[in-house]
């Protein structure tokens, strides 16, 4: 059988497995659009050229992969900040252990509810924002989230948010396979910060769609749950209007598979993206971030830094373009995947690309892959730092650069205690 | 009293003998210099002593106060009160100065049994002797060396070893590319640190920078030895005459 059959045929057998949720006018019509999108470009195969580097299979099959539960002895990442509390436990709502969804300056509503309705105002963004970042790439994994997704939020932001929305997403069952969409949309001159924690299921495949309107401003933190067995795959789409921010950074501590798509689309003159990430992994652990920026305005600035600590055997994948569309003159544009390998057994494999219609702009990538700096450890010791101690340090310096596009002081140093913590339990 | 007998070293990764067999005691409260043809093994001395990755020391040994150096790991002989001042400091990105020194303050007095300094106690120590060696705060906030120039480095060396308060200090060719005032900055520092539980070994090519650190001994080194020993009168003779006449007369010997 030809391999285009192939996918179509493993493809209908996940469908198969799966319900449509039932739903109003609105939602009905996105899913089944999705269910076509999906249909059309089957689940991702291993030759798909996004695809190379990450294996699908485990994402793609049937059932998910059964996950051990991660019993940390830590409080959970942002339990000191004041934020607005959201859990989905296995994917399921739960509205006992959440806050009233409330906040002055927002609406927020479950997917579930809002899916009840004839007409929604996030009609205009569920699934739209994902077809667009469908184009020149397919995210199958994402089609199959808008037509399959149970849950979700809808936050609409139309003033300031007091404090961070916080999506926490627990796993108690073994062998759950959570599916959640979530969409922001950020009105004019609207400011919010989402939190997410958690590794949610022994499968996740999410989607967060954000509308950033002209002059608003989005940050985003999320810190992807320890355990050690889980797997993740998750999308953000972002569409950027004039002068408008877009600042999102990622921690992934362990997990045996984790890839993160992030498309950014910068429709509006001036706006500024940034995107970062930072990942640990120690054995059997593989980390993807597939990254496409795209510049379609005048003068916007786009940053991506990706930095990737691996030992024992752990994997890492940077796969990161810049699109400069034809008239986005002054567009800034950076890119930086690094990482540091701590012994002769990880790997990291890089795929930066550049595509540039204009004359005007000013881009820079760069990928790297190294050890330790034995000068630097040396001088350290030679102060009297021991090893260990000098090693965490050093690792710690390697990351600060995407950890320091956390502009929120107290967030920022939540994230970094994460850090420490990790390299704390880790011998020499 | 750091005291080095017969001290053989070479390349761990090449058969490449550098250090022929060094003798040296220097006793509490002294300053002794080391002058010498490049590639003549100072800096080797320095790093073996120091604990560097990459010789092997094939016979001979390294105390400090009786206590066998060569056997500990770089930090322990840090501990011990061993302190180099690199020839070529050492840029790392992304870790402050500021941090760098308080972690290593901290980990010298915790590996002593001592209590950790506070980090108002550490501000105000550390922003005094800053203020006399002439590093800004701008200087302590940046990553450590990273875009100093080479004076700003060496000064941030002889910062450090105010900071840790070893007992033996090894500095090599701290004075070069010192300017003149940067080069009495610099021995003013070393000077306010001379009391009689602290020794000094300078390594330098330089006359100068003796007249400012005035040394108990001056030492010849040449091919992994040490040829000769005198007063600070031998590191005039050296400036006046080079070493050719000094290598002559060791090797008739
Ligand atoms: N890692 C190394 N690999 C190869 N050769 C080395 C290494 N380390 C030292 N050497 C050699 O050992 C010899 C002594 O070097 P060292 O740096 O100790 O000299 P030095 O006396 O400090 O010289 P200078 O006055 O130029 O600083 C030189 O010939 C040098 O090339
Ligand atoms: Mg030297």
């Amino acid at each position: 059988m030809a391999r285009a059959d192939l996918k179509l045929d493993a493809t209908e057998a996940r469908i198969a497995t799966l319900d449509l949720p039932k739903g109003g006018t609105w939602i009905t019509a996105a899913r089944s659009d999705a269910l076509a999108r999906l249909r059309a470009m089957g689940l991702p195969a291993r030759r798909d050229e996004y695809w190379r580097y990450t294996r699908p299979e485990t994402l793609t099959q049937a059932d998910a992969p059964a996950a051990a539960l991660f019993d940390s002895k830590e409080p959970q990442v942002f339990d000191t900040v004041d934020r607005l509390r959201i859990v989905f436990v296995d994917g399921v709502f739960d509205a006992a252990a959440s806050d009233d969804l409330t906040l002055a300056g927002v609406e927020i509503e479950r997917l579930e509810t809002a899916a009840q309705a004839d007409i929604h105002w996030a009609k205009d963004l569920y699934g739209v924002l994902e077809t667009r970042g469908q184009t020149p790439v397919d995210r199958p994994l994402a089609a199959l989230n808008s037509a399959y997704a149970t849950d979700g939020v809808l936050i609409r932001v139309t003033g300031h948010a007091p404090k961070p929305i916080s999506l926490i997403y627990t796993h108690k069952s073994e062998a759950s396979d959570a599916i959640l969409h979530h969409v922001v949309r950020l009105e004019k001159g609207a400011e919010m910060t989402l939190l997410e924690n958690g590794p949610a299921a022994a499968r996740f495949n999410k989607v967060l769609e954000v509308e950033v309107a002209d002059g608003a401003r989005f940050h985003h933190i999320r810190a992807q749950g320890r355990d050690h067995e889980r797997r993740a795959a998750t999308h953000i789409f972002a569409r950027l209007g004039a002068e408008s921010q877009f600042k999102s950074f990622t921690l992934t501590v362990n997990g045996v598979l984790t890839r993160n798509e992030a498309v950014i689309e910068m429709t509006g003159d001036d706006a500024v993206a940034h995107i970062a990430g930072a990942a640990m992994g120690d054995g059997a652990f593989h980390h993807d971030d597939t990254v496409f920026v795209t510049h379609d305005a005048l003068r916007c600035e786009s940053r991506q830094v990706y930095k990737k600590v691996l030992r024992n055997g752990a994997v890492g994948v940077f796969q990161g373009k810049i699109l400069v569309k034809e008239g986005a003159q002054k567009t800034d544009g950076y890119q930086i995947s690094q990482s540091l390998l701590l012994d002769g057994d990880s790997q990291f494999l890089a795929k930066p690309e550049l595509e540039i219609y204009a004359d005007d702009v000013a881009c820079s990538h760069g990928s790297t892959s190294g050890a330790i700096d034995m000068d630097a450890l040396y001088y350290l010791r030679s102060r009297g730092v021991p090893k260990k101690d000098a090693t965490d340090l050093l690792v710690l310096s390697f990351l600060a650069e995407a950890v320091e596009e956390i502009e929120d002081e107290d967030l920022r140093d939540e994230i970094v205690s994460r850090l420490t913590g990790w390299l704390a339990r880790r011998g020499g | 009293m750091l005291t080095i007998n017969n001290l053989h070293v070479k390349l761990e990764a090449e058969d490449k003998v550098i250090l022929k067999g060094v003798d040296l005691v220097i006793e509490p409260g002294t300053v002794h210099a080391i002058m010498g043809p490049n590639g003549s093994g100072k800096s080797t001395l320095s790093y073996v002593l120091s604990g560097r990755d990459g010789y092997e020391v094939t016979d001979g040994s390294a105390t400090l106060d009786g206590a066998d150096i060569l056997e500990m790991e770089p930090e322990e002989r840090a501990a011990a009160g061993l302190f180099l001042a690199f020839q070529y400091p050492v840029e790392i990105p992304g870790v402050g100065n500021m941090t760098f020194l308080r972690t290593a303050v901290n980990a010298q007095r915790k590996a002593r049994g001592q209590e950790e300094m506070s980090a108002a106690d550490f501000l105000k120590v550390i922003r005094e002797k800053a203020k006399t060696l002439q590093i800004d705060a701008d200087m302590l906030k940046r990553p450590v060396n990273v875009g100093f120039s080479g004076g700003e480095k060496k000064r941030n060396e002889i910062l450090q070893m105010a900071m840790l308060e070893p007992k033996m200090c090894i500095l090599d060719e701290t004075d070069s590319g010192l300017d003149v005032d940067a080069m009495k900055l610099v021995s003013d520092g070393v000077n306010a640190l001379r009391d009689a539980g602290r020794s000094f070994l300078v390594i330098t090519h330089y006359q100068r920078l003796l007249d400012h650190i005035k040394p108990d001994v001056v030492h010849i080194m040449a091919d992994g030895r040490i040829i000769k020993s005198g007063g600070p009168e031998l590191a005039l003779e050296v400036e006046q005459n080079g070493y050719a006449d000094l290598l002559a007369a060791a090797e008739a010997v």
